[in-house]
């Protein structure tokens, strides 16, 4: 019986659901601040359990029939594994900037690590989807955990108003998503992806094309691009500063890895219809992002719009349907993640004498002479994030161009290009507030120790040092991605 | 590579120093600067002297493959070799210069060397993404530099400045990203000699001209450059000036002429059209300039334009005359930013009207100020009438029209700047203060005789600064041959006389 191998397979999941649960039950009881701390680290130390099983998998390579698990429900290989190492570094980052935040607040409790386990769980089975129902059944545990991480901070109505957005309009994504599967299955008559793929080789039928649609709508939404946006400033904003770590992050890379692995592998066959979709989809994010955020005195609320920017570059990876496309978003990935943790950490640092979270971008004005290392930290994250060389958020915004420029679509690249100028402007300004203006002095707060650490090596990492990484990154990349796309 | 690194070297000295400065006090910081950048100008004195003057094209290259799609690549010929030397010539003098700097040193200090090192990288990156990304991040310590050391309107020049120069250069990038698709190189002496399909040069041409044509600058958009200069601190607009201006003649000789020859022959009208605009336009505009950074701003505009007609020339005068403007205006228009910084600090006032008489008070500042003057005006003996001479000559070969147009940028840039120097230095002391100014310091001249000794050498005996570059402009001129457009002049060559006829009344 081949149970045995597919549980090896589903290993990392099989470890998160076990000690999620555990550590649930253990939360009934140790409610205090010592214990939620406990359960905090432990949590973290379960992801890096996970990220050790998994890590192996990426390494070799695997791909194929031998990563198929359940019968074809999960597909355990390289490009899962990929997304899945980047989702743990992301939540541990969550985790451990956390403490700090809701102890001021007195609201550390031990759901949160265990909240972001069972998000972490379903991201899991996001990315290793390769049938619509696991897709769905995963996509929904890291939402459900989601929605309630966006309320977490019970007494800021904030906090209530984004986790109640969140879900409303989460659960109005989730319907699009379930109708385009439906008529996929109808026109298709499977719900595997390869079985999709099959199927709609040669003309793809009006019923089978509005399917295609709606799934991807209620990617787009997930992955907040535009024109599905809208619920992105608010909730980023209104999420407790840990929680909007988290999502910046770690969802996203689920979100737009599982979006890729839809679109190559159950819509590959169709790559022309989507490809339409998703350029305009792309340009449309970086625009929409980049004028946003110019408007904004929220940081973040300007970093949620840069989210949406972000996404915007990303997928013009994907718009050029190419495994090197494919590698160039997991590349921008795994440059993003860093490059918003950083900016979110920046931001939990802001504080006042009393502790009390900052958020305004008037606070943070001749920030260079009063914290010079955090203006430093968080000014290198914004050059990096404008894609200006030589920091690392470069790289990435130059290796999706280059996908796009040798997948023959030029003027995508070109636009995308002239529009990531008017997205510096907003970073500029960050920087022209802390390192221009004069003083106000209100950051006087003492940082977490963990903070700063966590910023420093973000910061290490988008500045040149980086681009030494390029070249295993490239290799790692092009395994990963190459998954997807059917063996040369 | 079997040879002491010494351009990466002279890369991470300033590098490391600007990192030392940021941790340092006001002082120690200064002398950091100063002893980092005066090792850099004796590692470029080191390598003006190993250059290999007629050796191979490409010297002193390195290479490791450290990074996924391009390499640490660097080589310099003729035309890097002098460029670099003007840079590396420049920086312990605006080093110098910043002692009216009070406020943040050790980032400014950090802004100039990290400043150095980029400016140094563009000129000796032998790969297209590693040109790109030292060109572009050349913004960063610019940016900040007018950005917290500058005048009044300081934010909005900085970035009209950011914003202009990136949005030149992003379709670079898209139209590096094709060609190396397109040739399966990224090595720049290897796509100097590739021959892309004369359709796509033209796109490929106007990509890189939107960059250089910002970076130059070339009329109309010119705009950021007297706001850039007008607020950024003497040392910004020196760099500026000097070295960063010349990145766009630099862009235009490595890439935009060898590598689309067709295209740029196909181009060389708007080149010509819009560098006479400038001629006139901005010597007008300059006339009539009461400050006198804006003034000399608009000059620069002026001079870059009588570079791109020397560079559209397609002969070996233009080339080497447009080498030798970029080499005199970035010794002279330094040295005028920095005689206007010397009389800023007195008064702190770049008013024009607020001067006057300074000749009785200050001889030795109005001695000097008259060479860089007569330099920038093209007088013989300095450096820039070689230089203007060369490339006028040059374009007259191609087109008379447009060499009659650009002479009168010389007459024209006589009139701005004596008019300018007339009511400095001469004239009656209508203004107490400005009469009780006192003359140059030892730092001063310390700052403005290298200058003024390197413009009158390069004025009496340019062969030093020709020969290193003349193998490299040759093969230039051999790979526009094939399209170089029909010039109306018509030129028949003369028979040379016999070689001793020619050393007897030759200049040895």
């Amino acid at each position: 019986m081949d149970w045995i191998h597919s549980l090896r397979i589903g290993a990392a999941e099989e470890l998160l659901s076990t000690v999620g649960i555990a550590l649930l039950v253990a939360s009934a009881w140790g409610q205090g601040k010592r214990d939620a701390r406990a359960i905090t680290w432990l949590a973290v130390l379960t992801l890096i359990g996970a990220a050790a099983i998994t890590a192996p998998t990426l390494w070799h390579g695997v791909r194929g029939p031998e990563a198929l698990a359940f019968n074809g429900l999960l597909s355990g290989d390289a490009f899962a594994a990929f997304a899945k190492l980047l989702i743990y570094i992301a939540a541990a980052a969550s985790l451990l900037v956390a403490p700090a935040f809701f102890e001021k607040y007195r609201a550390m409790r031990s759901e949160y690590p265990v909240l972001v386990l069972f998000a972490v769980l379903g991201m899991g089975i996001m990315v290793s989807a390769t049938n619509l129902l696991t897709l769905y059944v995963g996509l929904e545990l890291n939402s459900l955990s989601a929605y309630v991480l966006a309320a977490f901070l019970k007494t800021d109505e904030r906090s209530a108003e984004a986790g109640l957005k969140y879900f409303v309009l989460g659960a109005l994504a989730s319907g699009i998503l379930l109708f385009g599967m439906s008529l996929t299955y109808g026109f298709t008559g499977t719900i595997g992806f390869a079985g999709i793929s099959a199927a709609l080789s040669g003309h793809i039928s009006m019923g089978a094309l509005f399917g295609l649609t709606f799934v991807l709508s209620g990617l787009a939404f997930k992955i907040s691009a535009v024109p599905f946006h809208m619920w992105t400033p608010d909730v980023y904003e209104g999420a407790p500063t840990p929680v909007t770590t988290f999502f910046a992050s770690a969802p996203k890379v689920a979100a737009l890895t599982l979006t890729m692995r839809v679109a190559i592998e159950a819509f590959g066959t169709q790559a022309a219809a989507w490809q339409q979709i998703v350029s305009f989809v792309a340009l449309a994010s970086i625009l929409v992002g980049a004028l946003g955020a110019i408007g904004q005195s929220n940081l973040k609320r300007l970093l949620a719009y840069s989210s949406i920017n972000n996404v915007g570059f990303m997928l013009v990876g994907l718009a050029s349907a190419t495994p090197q496309g494919a590698a160039a978003m997991l590349v921008y990935l795994t440059i993003y993640v860093p490059m918003t943790i950083g900016g979110f950490v920046a931001i939990l640092m802001l504080k006042d004498e009393n502790g009390n979270q900052l958020e305004n971008m008037a606070y943070i004005a001749g920030l260079s002479r009063t914290r010079p290392m955090l203006a430093l930290g968080l000014g290198s994250i914004m050059f990096s994030m404008a894609g200006i060389p030589f920091f690392f958020g470069f790289w990435g915004k130059f290796v999706v161009f280059q996908s796009a420029v040798n997948a023959g679509m030029v003027w995508l690249a070109a636009a995308a290009a002239v529009a990531s100028v008017i997205g510096a402007y907003y970073y500029l300004k960050v920087l022209k507030v802390m390192y221009f203006d004069e003083p106000v002095n209100r950051v006087t707060g003492r940082s977490d120790m963990l903070h700063e650490w966590l910023l420093a090596s973000c910061a290490v990492f988008v500045s040149p040092l980086g681009y030494l990484v390029t070249k295993g990154l490239t290799a790692l990349t092009m395994t990963a991605a190459g998954v997807l796309f059917p063996p040369v | 590579m079997n040879h002491f690194p010494i351009l990466s070297v002279m890369l991470a000295v300033p590098l490391l120093a600007g990192v030392g400065c940021l941790m340092a006090d006001t002082k120690l910081a200064r002398t950091i600067a100063l002893v980092a950048t005066l090792t850099d100008f004796a590692l470029g004195l080191v390598l003006w002297a190993k250059f290999d003057i007629g050796g191979a094209q490409w010297q002193f290259q390195e290479s490791l493959p450290l990074f996924s799609g391009f390499s640490w690549k660097l080589g310099i010929d003729g035309i890097a070799l002098l460029l670099i030397e003007l840079s590396v010539f420049l920086m312990p003098i605006c080093i110098l210069a910043s002692n009216s700097i009070d406020k943040r040193v050790g980032e400014y200090m950090a802004a100039f060397l990290l400043m150095e090192a980029l400016m140094i990288g563009v000129f000796a990156a032998q790969d297209l993404y590693l040109f790109y990304i030292f060109f572009e991040a050349g913004l960063i310590p610019m940016y900040l530099i007018i950005g917290v050391w500058g005048g009044a309107e300081r934010i909005y020049a900085s970035y009209k400045f950011f914003l202009y120069t990136l949005l030149g250069s992003v379709l670079m990038l898209i139209a590096m990203l094709w060609m190396a698709n397109n040739a399966q190189t990224t090595d720049i002496p290897t796509l100097m000699q590739y021959d892309f399909d004369p359709a796509a040069q033209k796109w490929l041409w106007l990509a890189f001209f939107a960059s250089f044509a910002v970076k130059m600058p070339m009329w109309p958009v010119h705009t950021w450059l007297p706001d850039a200069h007008v607020q950024a601190p003497t040392e910004g607009s020196v760099i500026l000036a000097g070295v960063l201006l010349k990145m766009g003649g630099y862009g235009f000789i490595r890439f935009s002429l060898p590598m689309f020859p067709s295209a740029s022959a196909d181009y060389a009208w708007l080149i010509y059209g819009l560098s006479m605009v400038a001629v006139v336009y901005t010597s007008l505009v300059a006339l009539v300039q009461t400050d006198m950074k804006k003034l000399i701003a608009y000059s620069s505009v002026a001079h870059m334009a009588i570079v791109t007609v020397g560079l559209f020339a397609f002969n070996t005068q233009g080339l080497e005359g447009a080498m030798i403007v970029m080499l005199s205006h970035g010794l002279v228009s330094a040295a005028l930013f920095l005689c206007v910084g010397v009389i800023y600090d007195r008064l702190h006032t770049r008013e024009i009207g607020r001067y006057g008489g300074l000749a009785i008070n200050m001889p030795y500042y109005a001695l000097l100020f008259m060479l860089f003057t007569m330099a920038s005006v093209g007088l013989p003996g300095t450096s820039g009438f070689i230089g203007e001479f060369l490339s006028l000559a040059g374009i007259y070969q191609q087109s008379s029209w447009v060499a009659f147009v650009s002479t009168t940028g010389i007459i024209l840039g006589a009139a701005y700047m004596l008019y300018l120097y007339r009511r400095i230095a001469f004239g009656t002391q209508v203004n107490a203060d400005a009469a009780a100014m006192p003359d140059l310091n030892p730092r001063e001249w310390l700052m403005l005789a290298p200058i003024a000794a390197a413009v009158l050498w390069m004025g009496i005996y340019p062969e030093s600064f020709l020969a290193p570059m003349r193998g490299d402009i040759r093969a230039i001129e051999a790979r526009l041959a094939a399209t170089k457009p029909v010039g109306d002049a018509k030129f028949k060559m003369g028979k040379a006389p016999p070689l001793g006829e020619a050393h007897a009344e030759g200049t040895h």
